[in-house]
């Protein structure tokens, strides 16, 4: 028997397809499309639209053009403000303990005569670094996740989509990427994955690019630490976690804003194009399971995260005590390195020792504001942690002249700078690309080091800082 | 989850430990002796029914398109074991995105034992439209009519025997969240397999000129590719110029394909007992 060559099917396949008359296809999908109506009304009986009723009734509120925007700025300022005045104080709690314990440890291997290399190497950096990681993180993931799956699982993110359809749309993007911005929010690397929903191919990068405009949780506390102590302190203490969640929604709506703008500016460049149309379903709200949002939320994503944080926390804090204490002429190395960097720190309304925090927390942000505090505190200012804001902001603004400027600026480098280790890994998986993965870090690194230099040219300019 | 099980009257034969025994085995699926692929709708209780399926936890969430990969797991039915690979939600197999190209390419080249299509009872016409491109694919398929709570909140009856007789396969309602149903289901799945349900899926066939052109692709296929299954469907996509089947075609894709979805299926597996999730 003569052997038959792919291509010969493809041809023949393509001589019967011009031979077919033109209609066929939709013939088939209309006798498809009927054929399941049918079967259908045979099978469905329906008594009462009670329920039904009520689901619309709602969501002709939250996805109405007046109070749509709204009510979704409302939620959002709620789960933040929970997330913001829970923290605070479980925080407080847990360094206070937590920095017990690092004494304890301490005293206990000076009495049995260990080196003092060895203390300082495991309780001043492994251990330290730790303590500060489960202190800042811990307390806001284990409310602002809970509060984040509730909503996901009551059927509201879709809403979320509907409502900023038209705003993707202007911005040449696809009105799915709202959904992969709110997944963005729990973690970037999350919702970069969660793209795949897209099937433009160029749609799908912009979501890619710009997912890590919104603020993941794991730089969440970084964002809530700074309203809290910088922000929030210059009001009254009643209304202080008000003020802290509005910063900290104002700095998200920024995130927001850049999304738009970076999609807008893709769109209109490197990846033009239209934006595509697409269905989206308004599934029917259903009663969240408690037990499972609690479990989802609790296992699956806060005990992941921080144990991914500890991972990176760990190494972290041994490498700072090993700067802060290998000798560099006059002073340490870790003091060297953070002058070198400071002229280009200030410009950019920030200092050497944050530049050199960012550098150590490449593998994940979330240890960023732990790194800063321990160096800053390796400088021979403290042996203990500051546990409470107040003495938070002793140590940042008596001790190393931070300003309002300095704070602004570093909330919006959280916000705008590149992807951790592990976005950027997974950009590249899903774009099977390295280009695309280094575009990512340029778009974001680029952004941050520009708004951060405006903010600070024009604070000095206009006598501000 | 399976633990509060709702016991209706029709339902005493499920629950009774002699008739049947369903053993979650989370993720330990090592080997196994059927494969059941989970296809349906976005946003049916695919994952659902896969937690309460294999015990595991998947994450669910009330939006569509939640499940972007395959995620997989195992459990154990009347002494025999199953491998479930719960597959992202699409409303075809036209391969438009990836998530649906990852639906698509398993229910045809990883060659399932059966495939269970989950759909909302609540909105059951839009939900067959996959239904019967499933069937175009494979006959060994398995309706299950999932959220009856919901359906019966809403005032809605769905007559499965109706859907069963109408679509010539299985159709059983369900309630995943509850573990209503999900042994019928698992019956129904066993007895497809086995052969001793005969399904005769509904195809549209189309006007009598393109069954011709279907008619005289098929041997063409089949002798280029011996042994593929679903040569029907493949012919079909063909003459609809799907770039996808023609690539795979070209590149001797079509060949290779069913060893290395075995080979990415162990990887994969293995991935998933290391991490526990994903």
């Amino acid at each position: 028997m003569e052997t038959i060559q792919p291509n010969d099917v493809l041809a023949k396949a393509e001589s019967l397809r011009n031979n077919l008359s033109t209609g066929f296809r939709d013939e088939i999908v209309k006798s498809l499309y009927s054929e399941a109506e049918k079967i259908a009304k045979r099978a469905v009986k329906t008594s009462s639209d009670k329920k039904y009723d009520f689901d619309q009734k709602v969501d002709r509120l939250v996805t109405s053009p007046i109070f749509g925007l709204p009510i979704m700025l409302i939620l959002l300022g709620i789960v933040i403000w929970l997330t913001v005045s829970g923290a605070n104080v479980a925080s407080e709690a847990i360094a206070n303990l937590l920095f017990a314990l690092g004494d304890i440890g301490r005293n206990f291997f000076n009495q049995i005569g260990a080196p003092w290399w060895l203390t300082g190497f495991l309780w001043d950096g492994v251990y330290l670094g730790l303590a500060w990681v489960i202190s800042v993180m811990l307390p806001p993931m284990a409310i602002f996740f809970p509060a984040f799956t509730f909503l996901e699982d009551l059927g509201y993110l879709p809403r979320v989509a509907f409502n900023l359809d038209w705003m993707f749309k202007k911005s040449g993007a696809h009105g799915k990427q709202s959904l992969t911005m709110a997944m963005g929010f729990g973690c970037n690397a999350a919702g970069v994955v969660a793209t795949r929903i897209i099937d433009s191919p160029r749609e799908r990068l912009i979501a890619i690019l710009t997912n890590n405009f919104v603020p993941c949780n794991g730089r969440f506390p970084t964002l809530i630490m700074l309203a809290t102590v910088f922000v929030a302190s210059a009001f009254p203490a009643a209304i202080t976690s008000f003020i802290a969640a509005g910063t900290v929604v104002a700095v998200v709506l920024i995130g927001v804003v850049f999304t738009f703008l970076m999609s807008w500016l893709l769109s209109k460049t490197v990846l033009k194009g239209e934006a595509s149309a697409f269905t989206l379903e308004l599934p029917p709200y259903r009663k969240p399971n408690f037990g499972r949002i609690l479990y989802t939320s609790i296992i699956d994503r806060t005990i992941f995260v921080l144990w991914r944080a500890m991972q990176t926390a760990a190494p972290a804090g041994a490498i700072i005590w090993l700067l802060a204490n290998i000798p560099y002429g006059d002073v340490n190395l870790a003091r060297a390195i953070a002058d070198w960097l400071n002229p280009f720190g200030l410009l950019l309304g920030l200092d050497g020792v944050i530049l050199l925090a960012y550098i150590i927390a490449i593998p994940a942000n979330e240890i960023v504001v732990p790194t800063m505090m321990m160096m800053y505190m390796g400088a021979g200012m403290m042996i203990d942690g500051p546990s409470s804001n107040a003495a938070i902001f002793d140590l940042l603004v008596n001790g190393n002249g931070w300003t309002l400027l300095t704070a602004v600026n570093l909330m919006l480098f959280a916000l705008l700078h590149n992807p951790c280790a592990t976005t950027i890994m997974t950009i590249y998986k899903e774009t099977k690309s390295w280009k695309w993965a280094t575009v990512s870090v340029v778009i974001t690194l680029g952004t941050a080091f520009l708004v951060t230099f405006l903010t600070a040219s024009i604070a000095r300019l206009l006598g501000w800082a | 989850m399976s633990n509060t099980k709702v016991v209706l009257p029709t339902e005493h034969c499920e629950t009774c430990p002699a008739f049947t025994q369903l053993e979650q085995m989370g993720i330990k699926v090592g080997d196994f002796d059927r494969v059941i692929a989970l296809a349906g709708n976005p946003n049916t209780g695919k994952s659902t029914l896969f937690n309460a399926l294999t015990g595991l936890k998947q994450h669910t969430g009330n939006w569509p398109g939640k499940t972007v990969t395959r995620a997989e797991g195992g459990f154990e039915f009347n002494k025999l074991r199953y491998k479930l690979v719960d597959l992202p939600g699409t409303y075809s197999l036209l391969s438009a995105s990836q998530d649906e190209e990852v639906a698509r390419d398993f229910i045809l080249f990883g060659q399932p034992n059966c495939t269970i299509v989950v759909t909302d009872a609540t909105a059951l016409e839009r939900n067959l439209n996959l239904v019967m491109q499933v069937m175009e694919i494979t006959e060994h398929v398995v309706v299950a009519v999932n959220l009856m709570d919901e359906a019966r909140r809403k005032g809605l009856e769905v007559d499965a025997r109706s859907l069963s007789r109408d679509l010539g396969i299985p159709a059983i309602p369900i309630t995943a969240r509850t573990g209503e149903g999900i042994h019928t289901l698992l019956g129904a799945v066993a007895e497809v397999i086995e052969g001793k349900t005969e399904t005769k899926p509904l195809r549209v066939e189309g006007t009598p000129e393109f069954q011709n052109a279907v008619n005289e692709l098929v041997p063409m296929i089949k002798q280029l590719a011996p042994g593929i299954p679903n040569a029907r469907w493949l012919a079909i996509r063909l003459l609809d110029g799907d770039a996808r089947v023609q690539k795979a075609i070209t590149d001797g894709e079509l060949n290779e394909i069913v060893s290395r979805q075995y080979q990415q299926d162990v990887q994969f597996s293995k991935k998933m007992s290391v991490e526990g999730r994903q």
